[in-house]
């Protein structure tokens, strides 16, 4: 195994069985349904995807707050047993998690200081390094002068601060790698750049592995190497930031960019051509492709009936639809 | 009876009036909205004038805290318990409605001539009753009989993309963008010539979101009304905005054209927002806008933005009034001269 990768999927499926009346089977939610992809360290990737598309599963799923189903998880050289807690409770202190709203993740009564001293307590680091490590990591969010906010209340922090607490929190067991949902959807725009700069920092620093989860790809686009775009519970593109925006392949991808809009005083006047109707349901995925019934381009007794394979158009662009089943750029 | 005849049609009339283009629009003066707070007074609107012709659409920005949503209150005179200060004047169609009593305002204002889509509009359905009478309400209770009522929601729903059949529905049974373009319904459904958009998209998914813009977009077109979107998300308001505005701390700093206000702001705060907002399309480092918005409860005395501006100078230790400078007006010593 190459030593640079830090973690691993391999046709990760995590579903969650749905009951009728508390105890008959009624079929599976599957939230994740065979998605593989490896991170490197020091590499930064962001999941796009609409909400309900699975994205927050698979993110619990490499957390280990759900059970993968079926498929593998290598993580820093270690196939994960999720029925091991030993496991668990490894990969845990190995990866940190950065939530998206910092107010819901951070107790209301508890002080910076006793929020930073939890992980540690829990975890059995000795006292002695406790409140070194708890400094450092302040310093390292630029909450400085560290004695000025040891002692204060989350809501006595703004916006901007709490989430950087919250990112702090998370670099305190010093993990491999860090997760974050969301990490900026609850922030305003001023205050924005300044949380990515400086987790991009971070990054950069410690040699981290990150994985955004969002919604806005513009938001992360300057701070993250490799983009995924996962449509009902499948990565259906996998390429570069630049090449995924400049050269979308997936028909999904490219309604996905078209709706995102830059402010310009131009949009006034132009109307966007969205696809109609939702994505599907994950207890009864349509067969074929996933995003057939709403695309304008798909092939008739192809598309509807066939799953896509990952087909490989350009140079390290992974995309799992039938148009490029030649190999070469469909027009 | 005889109130309730001419009620309905004026209602009926309002509904037909030829060309809403024309004429005067919403006009605000010196409009002043201070809440009382345990730790004092908070000023959450100081001092906002502006002008709206009808059939623009108007963008606030700004960031959290600074007052957008409190503008919107104010207009529509939706005001807490905890009201300090209420003052300034609000012209509708050249008519001053702040002088108009509370029951008046209710009756011939709020709802009638300028209606709202609050922000987190997902749940502002109830659950209990069907979607179609939720909509069709505000015109019952202006003594439209159900039947009229009812015909007036279903061509509401159709104009916002919603299928009749949902009338029938409870919200729970509506997705995310179908509940949003339900309240928008329920916002139409008496013709106003102003809606208040506080935040309609920020709670949708981009490909949801970008429908909906679509939709109001093409509304805007067809009726003539003018929209008033307050958002943070810049980007978005962008496709509605004819002109702009921008807050902060409390205080209109900028009101422009779109064309400028996108491309060319005046006030350094406004042009600072506008680089903080990352772009896909177009190749362009966003920046952040370091140090905090003051506090409302005490703000500083001079220019509120000066101790984050980069083009701070002497000047900026004394309020600035607002300046014109061509069209726009810009509240920033800068622009003095004019």
């Amino acid at each position: 195994m190459d030593n640079s990768k830090i973690l691993s999927l391999n046709g990760v499926r995590t579903y969650f069985e749905l009951k009728r009346w508390g105890f008959m089977h009624a079929g599976y939610v599957r939230a994740v349904d065979g998605v593989s992809f490896d991170l490197a360290r020091g590499e930064a990737v962001t999941i796009v995807g609409e909400s309900g598309s699975g994205k927050t599963t698979l993110l619990r799923t490499i957390l280990g707050l759900a059970k993968i189903t079926d498929g593998e998880m290598i993580f820093g050289g270690r196939n994960l047993d999720y029925n091991n807690s030993r496991d668990l409770t490894w990969l845990r202190w190995q990866v940190g998690f950065v939530q998206q709203d910092p107010y819901g993740a951070t107790a209301p009564f508890m002080s910076v200081h006793r929020i930073l001293s939890e992980p540690l307590i829990v975890n059995k680091v000795p006292k002695i390094e406790r409140e070194q490590r708890i400094r450092e990591a302040l310093d390292e969010v630029r909450l400085i002068p560290v004695d000025d906010f040891l002692h204060k209340y989350p809501h006595m922090l703004s916006g901007g601060q709490q989430q950087r607490l919250v990112v702090a929190r998370a670099l305190l067991l010093r993990p491999m790698l860090i997760v974050a949902d969301e990490p900026v959807s609850m922030l305003d725009a001023s205050v924005r750049v300044e949380v990515l700069e400086l987790m991009g920092k971070i990054q950069e620093t410690h040699n981290l592995g990150v994985i955004y989860i969002t919604h806005d790809l513009s938001s992360v686009r300057y701070f993250s190497q490799r983009a995924f775009v996962m449509y009902a519970a499948k990565l259906v593109e996998k390429a570069d930031v630049n090449e995924i925006v400049n050269n979308p392949q997936h028909p999904y991808t490219q309604v996905l960019l078209n709706a995102i809009p830059d402010p310009e005083p131009e949009n006034v006047g132009k109307f966007k051509e969205i696809p109609s109707g939702e994505p599907p349901s994950l207890i009864k995925p349509p067969p074929g492709c996933r995003f057939h019934p709403r695309c304008t381009r798909k092939i008739d007794g192809l598309c509807d009936t066939e799953e896509p394979p990952e087909f490989e158009p350009r140079p390290n662009h992974f995309v799992e639809c039938w148009l490029y089943k030649d190999g070469d750029r469909a027009a | 009876m005889i109130g309730m005849r001419r009620r309905k049609q004026a209602v009926a009339e309002r509904g037909r009036s030829p060309d809403r283009t024309e004429g005067p629009g919403l006009k605000v003066e010196d409009l002043t909205l201070y809440f009382r707070s345990t730790a004092g007074v908070v000023q959450a609107v100081e001092g906002v004038s502006f002008e709206l012709v009808r059939g623009r659409s108007l963008t606030i920005i700004g960031e959290s805290g600074c007052g957008k949503t409190s503008l919107a209150r104010a207009i529509l005179r939706l005001l807490p318990k905890n009201v300090h200060t209420y003052r300034g004047r609000v012209f509708l169609n050249g008519v001053d409605v702040m002088k108009f009593g509370d029951e008046r305002f209710r009756k011939d204002v709020r709802w009638t001539r300028m209606s709202m889509v609050s922000q987190a509009a997902m749940n502002a359905l109830t659950p209990v009753v069907k979607v179609g009478y939720q909509v069709a309400e505000p015109l019952m209770l202006d003594h439209v009989g159900k039947k009229e009522a009812y015909r007036k929601a279903r061509e509401v729903f159709n104009l916002v993309g919603v299928p009749e059949a949902f009338m029938d529905r409870y919200a729970f049974e509506l997705s995310g963008g179908m509940r949003q373009r339900a309240i928008l319904a329920m916002a139409l459904i008496t013709d106003p010539d102003i809606v208040i958009l506080d935040e309609p998209t920020s709670a949708l998914d981009v490909l949801t979101q970008a429908n909906i813009m679509n939709t109001l977009k093409k509304i805007k077109q067809d009726l003539g009304l003018s929209f008033m979107l307050i958002t943070h998300d810049i980007a978005t308001s962008s496709e509605l905005a004819d002109e702009g505005i921008c807050m902060y701390a409390g205080q209109l700093v900028e009101h422009s054209d779109g064309q400028r206000f996108y491309r060319e702001p005046l006030h350094p705060y406004s042009q600072k927002l506008m680089a903080s907002v990352p772009t896909l399309h177009i190749e362009k480092k966003p920046e952040f806008i370091p140090g905090q918005p003051p506090s409302l409860i005490n703000p500083p005395t001079g220019c509120r933005f000066a101790a984050r501006c980069h083009r701070r100078f002497e000047r900026c230790d004394e309020e600035p009034p607002l300046f014109e400078h061509g069209e726009e007006t810009v509240k920033c010593w800068l622009y003095e001269t004019g």
